[in-house]
């Protein structure tokens, strides 16, 4: 790696004047959580070589989780096997614990944090072997007419990205609020306003500005009765991003659904929540029929590219079968 | 050549004269840090590692990942590097008893921390049990892969949790390898965990 400075604010007002100060003398700085992503990616040069690295491991008070009756708070800095760990998490919000138990392996989990891993920049291999596609600023993209088996069934153009994060798809899932800190002070973000399609913003993958950290995230209060999953395909057992996945939280009545959230991950550059298809479960008592009409629902208008149909149907049974299994019909 | 190993060149250019250099960013805040790098030389940093249990002051430069420390500056050349980019898992250490890549984590934010690295298994020319498992279960092939699988391998037995077929197959998830011998390195741990 060439030559950069390793920053260690000691709170988060300082990181954040790192951030603004190197941005206003024209530097590049980064934000580190476990670096797992990052140390990757300036490795290969596939983002501009940074001047310094701002590390928010140093910085008190980032890791902690606390989970009440009213609420959660997790704060950015918590690792990923932690947050899978947590007993509180767990119990009250499996779709989370699952999710972060399905990234990666052991060891990114127990460097990577929660805001890195929301943070965490495509795995287009086309991007990650260093092509000058539109993301990296070049002027097309290479998956269009090339080996798109990968890439994005819906929200897709310009760039056919989808979002690598497993945990953001169950944040989205759970209603999740982030905190966002910057020169301004902070600000907070629905889960389902932070991430941005391509066609809104080519560069980013959410609404972060260069000077501006993600540094914790709520929950709203976990209901009794709800229970939640988060469902992965991978083309092998572990080590990789989801082919396509689901996280479903359901709210049962008997066998009746109050509630559903269903958001599709591995098929979208965003979470892809697919509220036509919760609403054909809304109040309604879970039949095999009506999983399927869901799940049929659930993949209405995709739009597949040349090699990637078969995630129209994967996604299909993945939905079906999760619902099933978690409103516990199966 | 007379006697100076490539090795030793490095360790003695690098961490080798750290006692005796001394750069502004050695004591510089994150603000006059920031301020040194736009032209001086590639920003260094002195961190204390506890390595195997004894405590090394180093100084280093702020890019350096762990690994690179631990096997280009202490000679702990055990720790191997395969992919650099955190896909592979032959570079695992513990840090404060976690497996993490060392690939993909910088030496100076491991600063204050405790690595274990395959070297400190044995103790007193004694093998850990662990290591004792590998050969009896022919796990290394090549390798390798072996000091990373056995980091990963010592990883789940300090956690004390119980042990069962299925706990071991995820702790080795994360390291590969190319020889394929995976299920000799599940039974070898297996037996270890039951003091086989
Ligand atoms: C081989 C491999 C397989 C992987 N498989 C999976 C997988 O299956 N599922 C999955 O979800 N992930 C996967 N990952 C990604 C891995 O989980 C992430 O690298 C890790 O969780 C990111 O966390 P981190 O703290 O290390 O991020 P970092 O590397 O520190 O940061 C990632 C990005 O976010 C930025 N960033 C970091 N912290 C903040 C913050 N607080 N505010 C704003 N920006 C920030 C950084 O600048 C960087 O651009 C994989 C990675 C590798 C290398
Ligand atoms: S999908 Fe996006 S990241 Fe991949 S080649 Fe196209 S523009 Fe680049
Ligand atoms: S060398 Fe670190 S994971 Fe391959
Ligand atoms: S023994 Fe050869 S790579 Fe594992």
């Amino acid at each position: 790696m060439k030559a950069f400075a390793n920053l260690s604010p000691a709170t988060l007002a300082e990181a954040v004047e790192l951030l603004g100060a190197a941005r206003a003398n024209g530097e590049i700085a980064y934000p580190a959580g476990g670096g797992s992503d990052l140390l990757g990616m300036v490795k290969d040069e596939l983002v501009a070589a940074p001047d310094s690295i701002v590390d928010l491991k140093r910085i008190p008070g980032l890791d902690s989780i606390r989970v009440s009756d009213s609420g959660t708070a997790i704060g950015g800095l918590v690792t990923v096997d932690t947050l899978a760990g947590d007993e509180g998490i767990r119990l009250r919000y499996p779709v989370l614990a699952e999710a972060a138990a399905a990234v990666g392996t052991p060891q990114l989990k127990n460097t990577g944090t929660i805001a890195g891993n929301v943070c965490q920049r495509p795995w287009c291999w086309y991007f990650r072997q260093g092509f000058d596609c539109l993301k990296r600023g070049g002027d097309q993209c290479y998956s269009v007419i090339g080996e798109n088996q990968q890439h994005a069934i819906f929200g897709g153009g310009p760039s056919f990205i989808v979002h690598p994060s497993d945990t953001a798809n169950a944040l989205v899932a759970l209603d999740a609020e982030f905190q966002v800190a910057g020169p301004n002070g902070e600000r907070r973000v629905p889960a389902s306003e932070f991430f941005v399609l391509p066609r809104d913003n080519l560069q980013r993958e959410n609404v972060l500005d260069a000077d501006e950290l993600l540094v914790g995230i709520s929950l709203p209060a976990s209901q009794a009765g709800r229970n939640g999953a988060y469902r992965k395909v991978m083309d092998r057992e572990a080590w990789t991003h989801a082919v396509v996945s689901v996280a479903l939280t359901l709210d049962m009545d008997g066998d009746v659904c109050r509630d559903a959230c269903i958001v599709l991950g591995g098929v979208a550059p965003i979470p892809w929540r697919v509220s036509a298809a919760e609403d054909v479960l809304h109040g309604q008592g879970i039949t095999a029929e009506l999983a399927q009409q869901a799940a049929d629902t659930a993949l209405e208008g995709a739009q597949p590219l040349a090699k990637n149909g078969y995630k129209v149907t994967m996604a299909r049974a993945l939905v079906r079968r999760s619902v099933l299994e978690v409103s516990g019909t199966a | 050549m007379t006697g100076i190993t490539r090795r030793s060149f490095l360790g003695r250019s690098s961490a080798g004269i750290a006692a005796t250099a001394t750069l502004p960013a050695l004591t510089a805040g994150p603000q006059e840090k920031a301020a040194a790098q736009q032209s001086g030389p590639a920003p260094r940093t002195r961190i204390e590692l506890t390595v195997n249990g004894e405590s090394h002051a180093l100084e280093v430069e702020d890019r350096w990942t762990l690994v690179e420390v631990l096997r280009d500056h202490l000679e702990l050349t055990g720790t191997r590097v395969g992919c650099d980019r955190g896909e592979c898992g032959a570079c695992t250490v513990l840090l404060d008893g976690k497996n993490i890549y060392a690939c993909s984590y910088l030496a100076v934010w491991a600063d204050g921390k405790a690595v274990e690295t395959v070297e400190g298994l044995a103790r007193n020319g004694v093998l850990d049990p662990l290591q004792q498992a590998f050969i009896e279960h022919d796990a290394p092939q090549c390798g390798f892969c072996t000091s990373g699988q056995l980091m990963s391998a010592k990883a789940l037995l300090n956690e004390g949790a119980e042990v069962t077929e299925q706990s071991v197959r995820e702790a080795l998830v994360g390291n590969i390898c190319r020889c394929s011998n995976f299920l000799n390195y599940q039974a070898a741990v297996l037996a270890a965990s039951r003091g086989a």
